[in-house]
């Protein structure tokens, strides 16, 4: 089972979001970067599917140099091999297509995303990945097994569940469920040892510009303050819902 | 040319987001003097369509997945300069895929309608609500999806011109069932939203917390620790790295307002927080708080609500 898992680079989500002064980029001062958090959950479910029938994990980033550390993370974590693909990609179907580049070039039984990424929120690349492929795509997956070359994947649809059966190879867009949060692995000393000499290979970009350019960004205008109302007076709430915030 | 809309409807009704999309394609259609192509499925009730905004609607046997739907879609835009999809579940899938397939520039995550056509400039939320982008897209075949219930339309009726197509859609993923809960409302889409944390102490405490939904006609939430701890299903977790809502109105009880949490409802409308801490950090996003012990005021609560519902 030769697994690839897409390993998004993304500030902490304890960060606090600044952006430049000419509000074209985020400011990456004082800004910790991890593994994007949907992401680790396909990373603990590549190492289950390793450890239960064999095979290879690869990690892989779209990105410049910077990103390095967290792909050190992923091998310290149990991947075998890491690939960045030396870009500074500006949109989704740009990272889609660096990614399907690589695929084509090798051969993966399962490619594991997270459904999103918590920096620019777009939910695009591994739809955009499975379509470019043209594999079967299962998005906001918490559930895979794999039997015999056919993968059966539970995903969640807007108030319930929805359950499929593919050939491998196929996409997972993944998240929480995918493997539970008690058992999300993280380094431990030996796996931060053994990251430092495991294979982390560079290649060059094939793609050039994206159809889309962010111009700008700014924080959301901040709420009034709190108005507080007492415990023992919540007709008051009420009427405020009703006559001021117009919400019931 | 034409905008292409996306029409989704959940065995045969309509989504309330489904006519969001409608309404936001004829805003922007009329932006360039367009009209609106809906595309919906064979067993809605398309005729609805019209108030909205559809101009012509095309209905078609669906395919049952993202990837079948797309490549129905890709046909279709053949004649069109843009297409809108509401961020359902499924359309968060699909806008992607058909943006693939097309070749054509997306914005997801779309909380404005076009600030500009030419060129094609939108805003989207980014950083889970930390940021907001000013996006420009390409002129080829732009896609825009946008997240429901954050931007007050008011539809414009259409010339709702009904024709029926045959497009076979394609697809290597079986659907082997689906699972809707019935006569729960889903928390994407609700309009009012019910959340509780850790200060519930136990999953035996959330009987009032679904008394209190259910007057206000609500979706119940937790934080994620309680989804982690089981006492609540994880297909109800909000937040940074859950589910993100932005209804009319966020009730959080017994919630301390983490960064976390805050990432994915500080986009709802009015914000209401019970919590026995004053200086729990929820209050700070909140717009109106309760300083209180759940247990105590949320029966209140109830009460209080059941009344304002049997006076008016
Ligand atoms: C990578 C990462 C991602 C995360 N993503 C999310 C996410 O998506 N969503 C999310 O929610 N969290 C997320 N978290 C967790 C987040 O940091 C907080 O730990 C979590 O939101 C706290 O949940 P809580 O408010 O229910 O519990 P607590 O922080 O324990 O707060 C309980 C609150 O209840 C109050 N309380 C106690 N008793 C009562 C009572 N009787 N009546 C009223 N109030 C009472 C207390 O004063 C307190 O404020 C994430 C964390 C990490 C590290």
């Amino acid at each position: 089972m030769n697994i690839l898992v897409c390993i998004s680079h993304v500030p902490d989500t304890t960060a606090k979001i600044n952006f430049t002064a000419d509000g074209t980029a985020l400011d990456p001062a004082g800004v910790q970067f991890v593994i994007n958090p949907y992401d680790e959950f396909g990373l603990t479910k590549a190492l289950h599917i390793k450890e239960a029938q064999g095979g290879t994990i690869t990690v892989i980033n779209v990105g410049p140099a910077t990103t390095e550390p967290t792909l050190r993370k992923a091998l310290a974590i149990g991947a075998d091999k890491a690939v960045r693909i030396d870009a500074i990609p500006m949109d989704a179907i740009t990272v889609a297509k660096e990614l399907k580049n690589h695929i084509s070039a090798n051969s993966y039984d399962l490619i594991i995303c997270g459904q999103e990424s918590i920096d620019y929120n777009g939910q695009q690349v591994p739809a955009m990945l499975a379509a470019l492929l043209e594999q079967p795509f299962a998005n906001a997956c918490v559930g895979l097994s794999l039997d015999n070359g056919t993968a059966t994947a539970t995903s969640e649809i807007d108030g319930g569940h929805a359950t499929y059966k593919a050939s491998l190879p196929m996409v997972i867009g993944g998240k929480k469920g995918l493997v539970e949060e008690k058992d999300l692995r993280i380094p431990n000393m030996r796996g931060i040892m053994s990251a430092r000499t495991k294979p982390l290979e560079v290649a060059p970009a094939t793609e050039g510009e994206g159809p889309t350019k962010p111009v700008s960004f700014e924080k959301p205008a901040g709420k009034a303050a709190v108005k507080m109302v007492d415990a023992e007076n919540v007709d008051e709430l009420v009427r405020l819902l009703h006559e001021e915030a117009k919400a019931i | 040319m034409s905008i292409l809309v996306f029409v989704e409807d959940w065995n045969g009704a309509y989504k309330k987001a489904s006519f969001e999309a409608v309404a936001y394609a004829k805003s922007w259609a009329t932006m360039n003097s367009n009209k609106v192509i809906a595309v919906t499925s064979v067993s809605a009730p398309a005729g609805e369509l019209a108030g909205y905004g559809a101009d012509h609607i095309i209905q078609i046997g669906l395919g049952s997945t993202a990837m079948g739907i797309a490549g129905q879609l890709k046909e279709l835009s053949a004649e069109a300069s843009g297409i809108v999809i509401a961020g359902t579940s499924l359309g968060r899938s699909l806008a992607p895929a058909l943006s693939a397939l097309t070749s054509g520039a997306l914005s997801t995550n779309t909380i404005s309608l076009p600030l500009s056509t030419s060129p094609l400039q939108l805003k989207r939320g980014a950083f889970s609500s930390k940021g907001i982008e000013t996006i420009e897209l390409d002129s080829t075949m732009p896609i825009v999806s946008f997240v429901p219930n954050s931007i007050g339309l008011e539809p414009v009726a259409g010339e709702g011109n009904l024709e029926s197509r045959e497009i076979s859609s394609n697809d290597a993923l079986e659907v082997l069932s689906t699972e809707v809960a019935s006569g729960k409302v889903a928390l994407p889409e609700a309009e009012a939203v019910v959340s509780a944390g850790r200060g519930l102490k136990g999953p035996e405490n959330w009987g009032m917390i679904e008394e209190l939904a259910d007057v206000l006609g609500a979706a119940t939430a937790c934080s994620k620790p309680v989804s982690d701890i089981g006492w609540r299903p994880h297909s109800e977790h909000v937040g940074q790295t859950g589910i993100q809502v932005n209804p009319n109105l966020y009730i959080a009880i017994g919630i301390s307002g983490a960064i976390q949490h805050l990432a994915g409802v500080s986009a709802s409308k009015t914000i209401v927080v019970v919590n026995t801490d004053p200086e729990a950090p929820f209050f700070k996003a909140a717009d109106y708080g309760i300083v209180g012990d759940a247990f105590e005021v949320v029966p209140k609560l109830v009460n209080a609500l059941r009344a304002f519902k049997a006076a008016s």
